[in-house]
């Protein structure tokens, strides 16, 4: 199958270095204390944040730091065919502990002991890259709690289909078996804390994918931040200042 | 990092201070370099499919398991491949019995990615009726003990596993071709499965600021460091996987120094894992080289196991040599055969010093009806290396490879064997040229029938060796002799009163000794 026609198209019409519509929303949960909506795409993810709260189980409880926990989920109805999934399904499993690493690298943790963040990312509508999609989410739902952060975490993968490096793939694109690579950095840091990938590459072609990815990184960063400045200028007018 | 902090033991923050400062320094806690693995060392149990793996204090088996069942509607002639973990709760005090935790599940999916997401396993080739049934190979992780970096130590054993597993052989039979049969393992054969590339993993601690970065983390190094990532490539300079699940940010730079990194240390453990499966095809030496009188002796030497290669009427030694090895090599891939000759060479002196060099046991269970004794036993069985408990030895007479000649004049070779008291090379080669008639190795054409009847006749005694062995035995009791000329002279009797039948004699003149 043809994923990049000879005219350098892909099947939803974007180039090959080209990302999908960005939208993203912010306090969408009243009762969370952070919360946000993103969309990639067609790919639409919802973050909530409770936190920083009293440690729920005290056994767990971390003496000099604030204790993260995350869980991650799709709705029954976010893939094709409605399916029940299983809560504690392997998949989800590891998704959450991958999101929780990555943002527990950026969250200033030292700053609340004996604390505990909760961050919840529910999967609304699943067309690819949601790994990526919730990472943004959970983001915007700590910048909106006001949990402190080392800096934005961003989140962005790529592919390899048809000898071109693709950003930001879709679930058709996904499902082609070819090498996906997902991304997270830390965009003032110029770090990289998320790197995931799968499916063979070689390795000056994984080069080219993972710089490709860091692109697409650095623009959901600069979206992320329009974002919350905007946010931040409605909370300054409503506040008349 | 870890999550269950209630059970799990501490760093004192000593500790930590010590290990993030002789790092400083280059210096790990158990005296390694900062880019050294520990000892690895790879045993297989006594089934086929199991491994164990050992690296420094981390261990790990796994067990490779296959059954028929349905395929996903999706994928209508692959088989699956499924991986499962098992962290025993003796392994570390911070395991739980019951559901795998966290880290389980990310070891199991790791694992996963590396091996089937790059499709180091082959399939298709696991399809038996397309659309019903397919071949569904499990592969169970068990953790025993953590010393750190389970995920490596995990990924070698079940590439040890997948590498000495074996399925059986089914045929589709019945009346509309799909009822299928599965062979046990003592009527066919079983298979190994298809492997492409061996995806290792490689796993880099990143501790205290980012640019210390250490190589197959200990069990303390990993409660210090910040983060961690993995990395699964091949010796074809593939990335089959990559996992770096969150943690401290690193540069970019560093993460492709790591990745060249892991691609020297992936050829390395790959190395080690071909040579305690057996699956190395090493160079071949020529040990001993010598012509005297029409007869070309050659003693090649390919990493543990020795060959003895006599022959006669032999042209061209060279296109002899290559040929034979390709061959030979072919069949030392997964299996050490011994072949004996059909005739014993007792007068050859200095061959026969040569074959007492390297200790050699004779093992008489190997002669069979048909005048071929092969002694079959896959080296994974016996120990991680080639030729470890159970050498045998044999040498075999030299023959005429012509294909055509006549049958074995029985009496003649009597009278010829019985004078023999001292017999010089010479003499032998006169007498026995007619020894073997039957010879389909036809390796003068240099064509690939000799291949096809090794395969048959090796095969034929595959299948036949259990049964061989235990019909054997009884008869060939006298064949317990320690002395080599001996033996010798017993199974020339032996082959002897049988060589009338010449359909059954075959040409083999190739004796593998596998030699400690």
């Amino acid at each position: 199958m043809e994923y990049v026609n000879p005219e350098g198209l892909r099947l939803d019409g974007r180039r090959p270095m080209e990302m999908r519509q960005l939208r993203g929303e912010i306090g969408v949960v009243s009762r969370a204390d952070g919360s946000a909506v993103f969309e990639m795409g067609n790919t639409k993810v919802i973050a909530a944040v409770y936190g920083p709260r009293e440690v729920q189980n005290r056994s767990q409880q971390l003496n000099d730091q604030a204790l993260v926990r995350c869980e991650y989920s799709m709705a029954n109805f976010s893939t094709g065919d409605r399916m029940r999934r299983p809560k504690g399904d392997r998949r989800s499993t590891e998704i959450s502990l991958v999101i929780r690493q990555t943002m527990e690298a950026c969250i200033l943790t030292h700053l609340m002991p004996r604390s505990q963040i909760d961050i919840f990312v529910q999967v609304l509508q699943a067309d690819g890259g949601t790994r990526s999609a919730c990472i943004n989410a959970a983001t915007l739902a700590l910048a909106d709690a006001g949990i402190p952060m080392r800096d934005l975490v961003t989140s962005c993968g790529a592919g390899y289909l048809n000898g071109t490096p693709l950003l930001d793939l879709n679930y058709v694109e996904d499902s082609a078996g070819g090498p996906d690579v997902t991304v997270g950095i830390l965009p003032k840091l110029d770090k990289v804390t998320l790197l995931q990938m799968d499916a063979k590459l070689q390795m000056d072609t994984f080069e080219n994918v993972m710089q490709l990815a860091i692109e697409g990184c650095k623009a959901v960063a600069s979206y992320i931040r329009e974002i919350l400045l905007e946010n931040t200028k409605q909370l300054e007018s409503r506040r008349g200042v | 990092m870890e999550q269950r902090l209630g059970s799990t033991w501490r760093m004192t923050v000593n500790e930590k201070k010590f290990i993030e400062t002789a790092l400083l320094s280059d210096l790990r806690t158990d005296g390694r370099g900062p880019f050294d693995y520990r000892n690895l060392t790879i045993q297989f149990g006594s089934e086929d499919g199991s491994s164990e793996v050992q690296l420094g204090q981390t261990r790990v088996m796994g067990f490779v398991t296959s059954q028929l069942v349905q395929p996903y509607r999706d994928r209508p002639n692959e088989g699956s491949l499924a991986i499962f973990t098992e962290f025993s709760p003796m392994a570390d005090p911070s395991f739980e019995v019951g559901r795998p935790g966290e880290f389980a599940v990310e070891l199991g999916r790791i694992v996963d990615r590396g091996l089937r997401e790059s499709r180091a396993v082959d399939t298709e080739s696991l399809c038996v009726v397309a659309g019903k049934w397919v071949w569904s190979i499990r592969i169970d992780l068990h953790i025993l003990d953590n010393g750190g970096n389970l995920v490596d130590a995990a990924n070698i054993a079940a590439l040890a596993a997948l590498l000495t597993f074996r399925r059986p052989e089914c045929t589709l039979g019945g009346e509309d071709g799909q009822e299928v049969t599965i062979h046990p393992p003592d009527v066919r054969e079983p298979l190994p499965l298809i492997v492409h590339h061996l995806p290792i993993a490689v796993t880099f601690a990143f501790i205290g600021n980012e640019s210390t970065v250490v190589i197959d983390p200990s069990h303390f190094e990993e409660a210090v460091m910040g983060g961690k990532l993995t990395a699964t490539l091949n010796t074809n300079g593939d990335v089959c996987a990559i996992q770096k699940a969150g943690g401290e940010g690193v540069m970019q730079s560093v993460i492709m120094q790591c990745l060249r990194i892991a691609s020297v240390k992936a050829a390395d453990i790959t190395d080690k894992i071909k040579k305690a499966v057996g699956l190395d095809g090493g160079v071949v030496e020529v040990a001993h080289e010598r012509y005297e009188s029409g007869l070309w002796t050659l003693i090649l030497k390919n990493g543990g196991v020795w060959l003895l290669i006599l022959l006669t009427n032999w042209s061209s030694k060279e296109a002899f040599c290559s040929f034979t090895l390709l061959h030979l090599l072919e069949k030392l891939r997964n299996k050490t055969f011994v072949l004996v000759g059909k005739a014993a060479w007792k007068g050859v002196n200095n061959l026969s010093k040569e074959m007492e060099k390297p200790k050699m046991k004779t093992e008489d269970r190997s002669i069979n009806q048909d005048d071929m004794e092969i002694e079959i036993h896959s080296s994974k069985k016996d120990g991680s290396s080639l030729g470890d408990n159970k050498p045998k030895a044999f040498t075999g007479g030299p023959s005429s490879w012509d294909p055509y000649s006549k049958g074995v004049n029985v009496d003649e070779l009597k009278a010829s064997l019985a004078s023999r008291a001292v017999v010089t090379p010479k003499e032998e080669m006169d007498t026995s040229p007619p020894l073997k008639p039957a010879t389909d190795e036809s390796l003068k054409d240099a064509d690939p029938a000799p291949s096809s009847q090794e395969t048959a006749g090796t095969t034929e005694h595959t299948n036949e060796a259990k049964t061989l062995k235990d019909a054997v035995k009884p008869k060939h009791k006298r064949k317990k002799k320690k002395n080599l000329h001996h033996l010798f002279e017993t199974l020339l009797e032996t082959r002897l009163s049988r060589c009338c039948n010449v359909n059954l004699l075959c040409s083999l003149e190739l004796a593998i000794v596998a030699c400690n």
